[in-house]
């Protein structure tokens, strides 16, 4: 099963999956932490909210419309 | 702003199609056999947009992998995926970026087929871990979140909360609640009507759920980290319902920002076009969600006339308009039946975010008479998604009309704005 990491932990996925399906199925389920310290998590799943940016392989992407790829490297903001 | 740019990285299409939803690809198909160059844009990592989204855990049906294949037949085509429109670049001319890169593309003819996005309106509780989309929450488990255990409840309005809630269950959920805040008299007129669409019948029965309520309304998420519960009204009683997730999404609202930022006319939250799918500006189209909500079937003739048109062949596309005439019967029903209740709009506390991006209060927006004022004084709309979730949410609560959309659309690399450099001069339009 193909892996990448999500603020340094493996995460193993199926074929397919978006980063955004990865990051709610891991850690705290969140993908950033909003100006006023809230942890956000994606929500419209379709590219507009922005709620899921997040670093990967240190550009910034939307995880929503992003699939995973093995050795992908995911950062959350902190 | 006046910026210019690097002819080098240009490349020239004679029909750009902006999003590949079934009125993208419609369109292309239709057009496609007439042999023009055809550039079909979206933002996803496939095409088939929103309702043809496929993923580990997507079935997608015939007619979209029928339609996916005879896109890839035509030499013609070029595909276009993961790939966004970050600013205008002159007279037929946007600048773009994938994943990889930045690059100017120029048309001829242009047909936008942006599609529409999910209404989600404030209330306390909204931005808690666990809150999605209604169709949101579909495309997610589609791109394969795992939602086998969880209870799960699906409010909003609109028969999206049914298909939501059927992918739900199907990947082993409990689904506690679905609550349509429409009132039972417009839902069962709007199913009783159905059997003029009999595919759309069959639909409505396979998608039926115990857990249906009408009337009824999420008044508050509840949890401090994470979603743990709802407080919901149905009818005249307020239940509260242990749960891990909130699929909430209140119908859909067409993506018209590319549209204004060309200039073309936009009415009632949707691009005007006239009986040629034509838009205000010449050789520019649009079809499907983008010029009003109205389900596939209506986004496929509507492509498919706009992408013959484009070709010059309009005694064919006039062919087409009894069929688009029948759908658009069918989308009129569905607006009517799911027009929102004004208590929708009282939803949200003093202290609820309206703004998520950067944590703008109900209250701090509410003092202020339009959406200028309000964004100048509070920075709400000024984060990353450029006020498309606030903007929104606004003009349903407050009726405020949200402005155009400045450039670069969505955040772009700064490489890609690089691809606009000293030489020939452009205008940004709005600006």
């Amino acid at each position: 099963m193909p892996e990448l990491s999500i603020d340094g932990q493996p995460f193993r996925f199926a074929q397919g999956t978006t980063v955004a399906a990865a990051l709610m199925s891991s850690s705290d389920r969140c993908s950033r932490t909003s100006v006023s310290g809230q942890r956000r998590a994606p929500l419209c799943g379709m590219g507009i909210c922005q709620e899921c940016r997040v670093s990967i392989d240190g550009l910034r992407r939307l995880a929503c419309q992003t699939i995973c790829r093995d050795g992908m490297r995911v950062e959350t903001q902190p | 702003m006046t910026v210019a740019v690097n002819a080098t990285t240009t490349e020239h299409f004679d029909l750009l199609i902006i999003g590949a939803g079934p009125a993208g690809m419609a369109a292309a198909l239709a057009a496609a056999p007439h042999g023009p160059s055809i550039a079909l844009l979206d933002d996803n990592p496939l095409p088939g947009g929103q309702i043809w989204r496929d993923g580990p855990n997507a079935q997608v049906p015939k007619q979209a992998q029928d339609m996916r294949g005879r896109l890839q037949g035509f030499s013609n085509i070029r595909l276009h995926s993961g790939c966004k429109v970050v600013a205008l670049a002159g007279a037929k001319r946007l600048l773009l970026e994938d994943a990889e890169r930045g690059w100017v593309l120029s048309y001829d003819t242009l047909i936008l087929c942006t599609g529409a996005r999910e209404r989600l309106l404030p209330f306390p509780g909204w931005t808690l871990p666990g809150v999605t989309g209604a169709g949101g929450l579909q495309a997610l488990i589609k791109g394969g979140l795992a939602v086998a255990g969880e209870r799960i409840v699906i409010a909003g309005t609109g028969p999206l909360l049914l298909a939501s809630s059927a992918t739900a269950q199907k990947h082993g959920a409990e689904v506690v609640r679905v609550a349509e805040q429409a009132p039972l008299s417009a839902v069962a007129g709007f199913a009783a009507g159905l059997w003029r669409w009999p595919n759309k019948a069959i639909q409505a029965i396979t998608l039926a759920s115990a857990a249906y309520r009408t009337s009824a309304h999420v008044l508050a998420a509840l949890g401090t980290d994470r979603l743990e519960g709802l407080r919901v009204q149905v009818g005249e009683k307020v239940e509260e319902l242990a749960c891990e997730r909130l699929a909430c999404g209140f119908s859909l609202v067409p993506n018209t920002e590319m549209a204004q930022a060309l200039g073309c006319t936009v009415r009632d939250q949707a691009i005007v076009v006239d009986e040629w799918q034509a838009t205000r500006l010449p050789d520019h189209f649009a079809a499907g969600e983008c010029t009003g909500f109205g389900g596939s079937e209506l986004a496929l003739v509507e492509g498919r006339i706009a992408g013959l048109v484009a070709v010059g062949e309009r005694d064919k596309a006039q062919g087409l308009w009894a069929e688009r005439q029948r759908w658009q019967g069918f989308a009129d029903r569905l607006n009517k039946a799911f027009s929102l209740n004004p208590a929708l709009k009282h939803l949200a506390m003093p202290d609820t975010l309206v703004c998520r991006c950067e944590d703008v209060r109900y209250a701090d927006l509410a003092q202020h008479g339009s959406w200028t004022s309000a964004k100048l004084a509070t920075r709400c709309g000024m984060g990353a998604c450029q006020g498309r979730i606030c903007g929104t949410a606004a003009q349903t609560l407050f009726g405020w009309e949200p402005p155009l959309l400045r450039p670069p659309f969505s955040p772009a690399r700064i490489s890609t704005l690089a691809c606009l450099d000293e030489g020939e001069s452009v205008l940004f339009k709005g600006d």
